[in-house]
């Protein structure tokens, strides 16, 4: 198999060039004219990417060539959204002779480059992807901690509700998205180890065949701390995204349909529980189910979006025609209802196909995968995209509840970026061992001539 | 700058994406187009060129044909004459009391090898035994088709997929 590195090459230059047109055509639409500091940002933006390409040249050859280059592509158009955005508020700032907001853009940017460096780093530290498997407690241990951080007394933080973010001095953090990855890593290792007591040792409870408790014991334990955690912070949305990852892993691991039927039960219950008990769930699901009648309130930010969508329309109102600064957190929850008021459906379908690419190469890295925890990881870290990207745009379209979470790559925010960035980084990493052709190093002649003994003649 | 224009680029920069997505989509289809590209057989077959006698081709299954058999027996060894019939799930083969079959045997390691459907055929995949898995002669290395009849040594014992 050739190695395709050039292919990602020209990719990787078309999103950057698409990205140059892209901020362009916000300046001339808003008036701006070039933008100020453009050729700083895109040479920034060019330098990442160049640095990203050529580390996995030369340190994960055969790696899937179209993951980075649409990563790179999502990165770039929240990069663009985010400077409109940027543009409209310091627009509104001079009306109001307010003082001119910091644009965000810049900071986002930053958080590319550490993401970029920290991708990077992942190739350079990380020469095989199972030598992961090896700390599966040790990762599983410091994600638990790295979920409970923010309930801590003096760092913990409460954002609109969600108890979600630690800060030290200036620097704020969401450590439920590095999480996610270190309990995929030690989902991916503790059921490669038991996924095959898991799917053969039943024991009969009321005629349906369930796993030992032996065997189910610290899976049920992981998910009660994390759900619990999840709901003393209040953020619905990465309960939703931790639940159905342990579900479709525990799935794939021990190919299993009944784990998806107590998966959806359990779901109902819980979803049922929530809706009881907490009232930002019930003020969710009510909004959800009625936006028109809340749309000054509660319902104001949907609604918002949904005028925003309707306004974009099939064409789109163009970039830097449209009114999308006027959903409240456009640039982190609402990235894709400000994207869809510019660039139309056709420009929602292509970030969607984006979205499918992304998650069909990296399940199919999982299944080319030879190793059972590479398979696993590699079908976990998509599954995290899948999720993310159906709860979070399912939720701004209208389709679902809306809950918060950030869409992949996209959204305004650092920890999300990193971590999205890291996770590809995984993908990336595993899908050169499995698309590498002399990946044994043993030829073949060797095999051949060992002396192993044959009893099997006698 | 005109309206015009401006709806031009706008225009522009919508049809640029989905050129880009037409080809990534298009390298996708390039990348699974390649003959053999992902399975571990293809690779084992294109590695042996000239140097090796070919390990069992994998045979052309049509989904109509069904040839690929639809039971394990075991034909020597201790456990001889045992038939298990493949529905499905995988199957593990080793000394650990929790595999499908137990192979008791000191030239077997406890995780021997595992057989599993894929893509309407039976692969047999090496989990690392000491003394290897072999189809024939051959000792894979890689997830490898197993055809029916070809016999499957695993220490003493040999089995064989049968109709």
């Amino acid at each position: 198999m050739k190695s395709r590195r050039t292919t990602e090459l020209v990719l990787l230059v078309c999103a950057w060039a698409l990205g140059i047109l892209g901020t362009l055509q916000v300046g001339w639409a808003t008036g701006e004219g070039t933008p100020p500091r453009l050729w700083i940002t895109i040479s920034a933006v060019a330098l990442i990417a160049l640095a990203m390409h050529v580390v996995v040249r030369f340190r994960a050859k055969y790696a899937d060539p179209i993951m980075l280059p649409v990563g790179t592509l999502l990165t770039i158009l929240g990069l663009i959204m985010i400077y409109r955005l940027d543009v409209a508020d310091a627009r509104r700032a001079e009306l109001n002779n307010a003082p001119l907001p910091t644009p965000d853009v810049y900071s986002q940017l930053t958080w590319f480059a550490i993401a970029g460096i920290l991708f990077c780093g992942v190739f350079v530290l990380l020469q095989d992807h199972r030598r992961l498997q090896r700390y599966t407690f040790t990762f599983g241990l410091i994600g638990l901690v790295l979920m409970v951080l923010p309930l801590a007394p003096i760092i913990g933080t409460t954002v609109n509700g969600a108890t979600l973010w630690i800060r030290v001095g200036d620097f704020s953090f969401q450590p439920a998205e590095i999480a996610k990855i270190l309990i995929t890593i030690f989902f991916a290792g503790y059921l490669v180890k038991t996924r095959d007591s898991l799917a053969l040792v039943r024991t009969k409870v009321l005629g349906i065949g369930l796993p030992r408790p032996k065997d189910l014991g610290p899976i049920v334990i992981a998910w009660f701390i994390s759900l619990g955690v999840l709901i003393f912070q209040r953020d619905l949305g990465t309960s939703v995204l931790f639940f159905g990852l342990f579900v479709s892993m525990l799935y794939i691991a021990t190919q299993r349909r009944s784990w998806l039927i107590i998966g959806f039960f359990l779901f109902l219950g819980g979803a049922y529980f929530a809706y009881e008990n907490f009232g930002h769930v019930q003020a969710r699901v009510t909004v959800w189910l009625d936006p028109w009648s809340y749309a000054d309130t509660t319902g104001y930010q949907i609604v918002q979006s949904i005028y925003g969508l309707a306004n974009g329309g099939i064409l789109g109102a163009g970039l830097g025609q449209g009114f999308p600064n006027l959903v409240p957190f456009a640039s982190t929850d609402f990235i894709v209802a400000a994207l869809g008021e510019e660039l139309g459906v056709t420009g929602i379908f292509v970030i969607l196909l984006l979205y499918a690419i992304l998650i069909e190469r990296g399940l199919r890295t999982a299944i080319t995968c030879r190793d059972g925890f590479g398979q696993l990881l590699a079908a976990g870290l998509s599954i995290t995209f899948a999720l993310q990207v159906f709860v979070i745009i399912g939720g701004v379209t209208g389709l679902i509840p809306l809950t918060g979470l950030t869409t992949p790559f996209l959204s305004y925010g650092g920890s999300s970026l990193i971590a999205n960035w890291v996770i590809l980084a995984l993908l990336l990493r595993i899908s050169d061992r499995s698309r590498r052709p002399d990946l044994s190093k043993v030829s073949p002649d060797d095999a051949m001539t060992q002396v192993v003994p044959r009893v099997n003649q006698s | 700058m005109s309206e015009l224009a401006l709806t031009l680029v706008r225009l522009a920069f919508l049809g640029l994406l989905w050129v880009f997505v037409l080809l990534a989509v298009w390298v996708l289809r390039r990348d699974i187009r390649q003959p053999e590209d992902s399975t571990g057989s293809g690779r084992v077959k294109k590695k042996s060129k000239g140097r090796q006698p070919k390990p069992p081709k994998p045979p052309k299954i049509s989904r109509k044909q069904k040839v690929r058999g639809n039971r394990l027996v075991v034909i020597d060894g201790p456990l001889v004459g045992t038939i298990v019939e493949l529905a499905g799930a995988q199957i593990t083969l080793g000394r650990a009391p929790d595999s499908t079959i137990i192979i008791d045997d000191d030239y077997a390691s406890s995780r021997h090898a595992r057989i599993y459907e894929s893509e309407g055929s039976w692969v047999v995949e090496d989990l690392g035994s000491t003394n290897g898995t072999w189809i024939d002669r051959s000792r894979i290395t890689t997830p490898t088709v197993l055809p029916v009849g070809a016999p499957l040594r695993i220490g003493r014992s040999t089995l064989q997929i049968q109709n």
